[in-house]
């Protein structure tokens, strides 16, 4: 069977396996009945609802005529590796992960992973002007929340302050 | 006349040096944290909360109110260049915003939304001063199934503010109230879908989500472009103001703004987010004069009437603090707390 448009159709399948996972989840909880809900009932409604009009969706995708196929775009591997890595790596730099033993390496260190990393998701990577960037965020940051509004954040990592 | 009587009053305990300079220090402060992506009123206020304390009662409460509205307009102004709503107020503010400000009329959006938000502020204050004891009636009679019509009206008018598929709406309103489920469940207590990690028992915060969907998602699309395909806004700020056209069709839009915001803020729970999602959705429902650009495509009714909206909303949601000394939202509920601290009982 021939996809008549792919938008549709993906858009669909996100929203049955999104629906489904929900209802799924649902099931660990005490569903109850109508009259006596448990805390599973609401989600498990809600997310059969939503597969099926993921399937709705699914099923106009395959019959719906569409002039050019309404084809959905490359998947953009790459920045979507780095912009949401960049983050990861902010998080877990700023405040560290016990559970495995990464130690927090404050803040300074983690803005200047997050503008570097982030930055190699674009077209053309100049070192010098990234680095510049960093240095203004880390310095802005340390201004605006640090000195001006006296948050509790680790600034530099333990080794340094000691 | 009570109501002048006591609005000189309080002129006269504001308009000193000192305090109106707190206020102005409150606003920059409010705005300049406000812009910032991600920081919305609640967590601004929450931050410069302790910046008060050395201050006497009434300087600080000016200065939060300064801070408050000026994270509340803060939110608008990042909304319309950047397509990222620093606050969840401003979330439709971005529809028309940003696509004004990629035709170059970036400028005109923030005094839409500025001139708007000033006027709906001041109308906002003047019911709050003369309206609040019979209000406070009204707001009194709200139960659970007046605010279960009012979450449905407010569903319905997500399904018809949404442009294009009726059915992909709907499933992004049921993804939507998906997401809401996630942490712990009112009624039994057990934490749903929380995975065992303390954070997400208390659900997901409505600005990571926007953040998610509107931030992320249009810099992850714009990087994955070509350059020449790239939609980014580059065309400079020029000309702040609106020209005559535009102000013949603001002034209608922020009337009804306004008088919308001023309704809804009063409720609880509701406030400016409502005011501004409502505001919208009959804007668009409005026939477009001849020659109008369409909603959605930089229309600047589509940003001063749910600026105005949540301006006013804003200034009536003091309404159930004031007089019931129920904090009708989060942000009300830290200005009831900052008012503890400084000794100032919340209910008259």
């Amino acid at each position: 069977m021939k996809i008549k448009s792919q938008k549709d159709f993906f858009s669909g399948l996100m929203f049955t396996v999104v629906g489904v996972a929900f209802a799924w989840g649902a099931t660990t909880y005490t569903v109850g009945s109508g009259a006596r809900m448990g805390p599973g009932y609401f989600p498990l409604m809600l997310g059969i609802l939503m597969a099926l009009i993921g399937l709705g969706i699914m099923f106009s995708g395959l019959t719906v005529e569409t002039t050019d196929g309404e084809k959905i775009g490359k998947w953009a591997w790459k920045q979507v590796v780095f912009i949401l890595g960049a983050n990861l790596a902010f998080g877990i730099l700023l405040g560290g992960l016990p559970s495995i033993g990464v130690p927090a390496m404050g803040m300074i260190i983690a803005i200047y992973a997050l503008v570097i990393i982030s930055s190699l998701a674009g077209h053309e990577f100049k070192l010098p002007s990234v680095l510049i960037l960093a240095t203004v965020l880390a310095i802005g940051s340390y201004v605006a929340f640090i000195w001006a509004l006296k948050l509790q954040i680790q600034v530099w990592p333990t080794f340094i302050t000691g | 006349m009570e109501l002048v009587e006591h609005l000189s009053m309080g002129f006269g305990v504001a308009f000193t040096f000192t305090n109106l300079l707190y206020c102005l220090i409150g606003c920059i402060l409010g705005t300049l944290i406000g812009v910032l992506p991600g920081i919305g009123p609640v967590a601004t206020i929450a931050m410069l909360l302790p910046a008060t304390y050395a201050l006497p009662p009434v300087s600080a409460l000016i200065m939060l109110a300064g801070i408050y509205y000026g994270a509340q307009y803060g939110g608008s102004t990042t909304a319309i260049l950047v397509n990222l709503p620093g606050e969840s107020s401003s979330v439709v503010t971005v529809i028309d915003g940003y696509q004004m400000a990629r035709k170059g009329r970036a400028g005109p959006a923030l005094a839409a939304a500025g001139l708007g938000s000033f006027f709906a502020g001041c109308v906002g204050t003047l019911i709050l001063a003369a309206f609040a004891p019979p209000l406070t009636e009204l707001a009194f009679k709200f139960g659970p199934a007046e605010y279960f019509s009012l979450m449905i009206l407010g569903l319905i008018g997500a399904v018809v503010l949404a442009s294009g598929s009726l059915l992909k709406a709907i499933a992004m309103i049921v993804l939507g109230l998906l997401l809401g489920l996630v942490g712990t469940d009112v009624n039994s207590g057990v934490a749903r879908y929380s995975f065992d990690i303390p954070e997400l028992t208390d659900g997901i915060g409505f600005v990571a989500i926007a953040m998610g969907v509107f931030g992320y998602g249009e810099i992850i699309a714009n990087l994955s472009r070509p350059d020449d395909e790239r939609e980014v806004f580059t065309a400079k700020v020029s000309g702040l103001f609106p020209t005559k056209e535009d102000f013949k069709r603001m002034l209608p839009a922020v009337l009804r703004g306004t008088a919308l915001g001023a309704a809804l803020g009063i409720l609880p729970g509701g406030g400016a987010l409502l005011a501004a999602f409502a505001a919208y959705t009959i804007e668009k429902k409005t026939k477009l004069k001849p020659g109008e650009v369409p909603f959605g495509k930089g229309n600047i009714r589509g940003v001063a009437a749910p600026e105005s909206a949540n301006n006013a909303g804003a200034q009536t949601s003091f309404i159930p603090l004031l007089t019931l000394g129920i904090p009708p939202n989060a942000v009300m509920a830290l200005m009831v707390g900052a008012m503890t601290i400084h000794n100032i009982p919340a209910r008259r």
